[in-house]
């Protein structure tokens, strides 16, 4: 990643309907993508992704703020002057061309000779290994097929970025992830900066160089996949990606947290009052009774093949996932009372 | 409960069947027929047909509705297509144009061809075909519109933004994606449009002047002048053709995406 961005959203805010009605879906967000970043845009449905996704292609108008790609400004330009192509969420092949046609349109539209399309076209048709394919119409083709011609016609103009609506979410799970390996691939052959719109966090995480969290039309937290997973700064985001345990704490003075009946732990948290602290499941250890952070009981185990997922009820009722990797000690009893340790270096203090 | 099974469904079924088609079959049947009188059979022929195609006034007529039917059809496809484009994306008044284009659908055909004669005597137009091509136009553009409209609602606007996406102006979206997947509805508007046209009596009839009689305003005169096998010869010809058209219109309007 350059120092320059490649897109930049600056304060955009847009709402649908007028007067009364009208619903604020993007609400003061403002991004920084870089030259060549695989960026990803993840949150629950309706969250605004697609609708931000629109107003950098250009089918939306924002309301307010502005949109900036390779460093213009293109708040108000119409999306056929703006250096962006589209992978639709349904693709949006032309029914009447075939795969070449379908892959050449841009070409033809920026006024390329016929020569010159010829071999782009080919070129972008084995990127995606579509060239076999060239002749047929949209119809004839599998919906994994589909999705690679969607892709080829978005990257053969070569644009500065590329936008991708949940492109991967109409196929099945092991082609997805096959489509997965071959987009982050593709990415780094082209070079172009991708932009890219999921509402499934496994995806974003494996995907991405950074990644945004939406929620209800703004960005929660924007960061490295490791970031977002293991340093989540809202309670949304904790909850949204991956397991994990929430329990609520009171913020002591002195670095200390109180954590229900009399357990105090020593944390530096730089807050007062009512906090919420965050754990994943594989962050915390199981102890002799007496010797951890506090006890519990264990409800049940489950053999996962890799490693044993333990449910514990806690001592103010609640319940806590623990993720146990050495599957070989000998097994505990449903009921059994057992030690919890909570590393301080694995524990989060959220905002509410 | 299903409706198949309410007794005698199948009879009264025929029944209204026959009701419908009787008089064409009986139509159709007597145009093979050799007897000068329309209503008495001798034998089989096709004398009838080959005399209609040798009648120079059928001739003209047939003339006369073919450059009526397409000229009226071409008019109304083209307002019906823009009237269909600009309503097409939450345009905020359509019901309102969607009603007065429809309005010929619903108003008494013999009052709008009245006010069409008074108005064009009023204004000094040349009754004629030119007069009959823009009253033609007029009631034909619900025909063309309503496939036209429908094949635009069930096109995703997802291919008009892609081509958007890929450098194409308003424009080259237009010619490049929007017309050739809107063409089957254009084209089974147009059919319907020139069959509605063809079929026209009432207002051709108003608006007729010398030497521009239509085959349905031919036939109404030479009725007059008695019932011939020859006049079931000619309209089994216009039903035939209106058939095919409606159907091929029927055809293209199903045509998948
Ligand atoms: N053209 C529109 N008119 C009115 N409301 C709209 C319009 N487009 C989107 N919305 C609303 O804006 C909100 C955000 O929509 P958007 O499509 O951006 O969500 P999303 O995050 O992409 O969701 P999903 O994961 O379901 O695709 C939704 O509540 C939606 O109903
Ligand atoms: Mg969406």
């Amino acid at each position: 990643m350059s120092g320059s961005s490649a897109v930049s959203i600056r304060n955009i805010s847009k709402s649908f309907g007028r007067g009364a009605s009208a619903v604020r879906v993007l609400d003061d967000v403002s991004v920084e993508i870089g030259e060549r970043e695989f960026f990803t845009l993840l949150g629950p449905s309706g969250c605004g992704k697609t609708t931000l996704l629109r107003l950098i292609a250009g089918f939306e108008l924002a309301d307010r703020g502005v949109i900036a790609i390779g460093g213009q400004d293109l708040t108000q330009t119409p999306p056929f002057r703006r250096p962006v192509n589209t992978v639709f969420q349904s693709y949006a092949l032309f029914p009447h061309l075939t795969v070449e046609q379908n892959v050449g349109f841009a070409l033809e539209e920026q006024g390329m000779a016929r020569d010159k399309i010829r071999s782009r076209v080919g070129e972008a048709l084995e990127m995606v290994r579509m060239h076999s394919f060239a002749r047929r119409r949209p119809s004839e083709l599998s919906g994994g097929q589909q999705q690679r011609v969607a892709l080829a016609r978005a990257l053969a103009p070569r644009p500065q970025v590329l936008l991708l609506d949940e492109p991967l979410s109409a196929l099945d799970l092991k082609l997805r992830k096959e489509m997965q390996i071959e987009l982050k691939q593709l990415q780094a052959e082209a070079g172009i900066t991708f932009l890219f719109v999921t509402h499934d966090q496994e995806e974003a995480l494996t995907l991405s160089d950074r990644v945004a969290v939406m929620q209800g039309g703004h960005i929660l937290q924007m960061g490295p996949p490791r970031e977002i997973y293991e340093a989540p700064t809202h309670r949304f985001v904790a909850d949204f990606i991956g397991d994990i345990n929430l329990l609520e704490a009171e913020a002591l003075p002195g670095d200390q947290l109180r954590i229900g009946q009399g357990v105090t732990l020593p944390m530096a948290h730089g807050k007062a009052g009512a906090v919420t602290l965050a754990i994943r499941p594989e962050r915390a250890r199981l102890t002799a009774p007496g010797a951890g952070t506090l006890d519990a009981t264990l409800i049940h185990s489950a053999y996962l093949g890799t490693a044993l997922l333990h449910k514990l009820e806690l001592p103010g009722g609640g319940t806590f996932l623990l993720r146990q990797s050495e599957v070989a000690q000998t097994p505990l009893e449903s009921g059994s009372r057992v030690g919890l340790a909570l590393p301080a270096d694995a524990l989060r203090v959220l905002d509410q | 409960m299903n409706i198949r099974r309410f007794p005698m469904t199948r009879e009264v079924s025929l029944l209204v069947l026959a009701y419908l088609y009787v008089p064409v079959l009986v139509l159709v049947v007597y145009s093979f027929n050799a007897n000068r009188t329309a209503t008495i059979w001798s034998h089989a022929s096709l004398d009838w047909y080959g005399r209609i195609l040798t009648n120079p006034s059928i001739q003209a007529a047939t003339v006369n509705s073919l450059i009526l039917a397409f000229a009226a059809a071409i008019g109304a496809t083209t307002f019906a297509l823009l009237a269909a484009l600009a309503t097409s994306r939450a345009f905020p008044r359509r019901g309102a144009v969607e009603a007065v284009l429809n309005m010929p659908l619903i108003l008494p055909e013999i009052v709008v061809a009245v006010a069409t004669l008074m108005l064009f005597v009023a204004l000094g137009v040349q009754l004629g075909l030119g007069a009959m091509i823009l009253a033609h136009t007029a009631f034909c553009i619900p025909f063309a519109y309503l496939p036209i409209r429908a094949r635009l609602e069930g096109m995703s606007r997802s291919y008009e933004e892609a081509a958007q996406d890929l450098y194409a102006n308003r424009f080259r979206t237009f010619r490049r994606v929007t017309l050739p997947l809107l063409w089957p509805g254009i084209l089974a508007g147009f059919t319907l449009a020139f069959v509605t046209s063809l079929d026209d009596f009432l207002t051709s009839f108003f608006l007729s002047g010398p030497g521009t009689t239509t085959l349905p305003v031919y036939i109404f005169s030479a009725i007059r002048a008695g019932i011939t096998p020859e006049i079931n010869a000619i309209s089994t010809v216009m039903l035939v053709i209106s058939v095919l058209l409606v159907s091929l219109s029927f055809f293209l309007s199903r045509l998948r995406r």
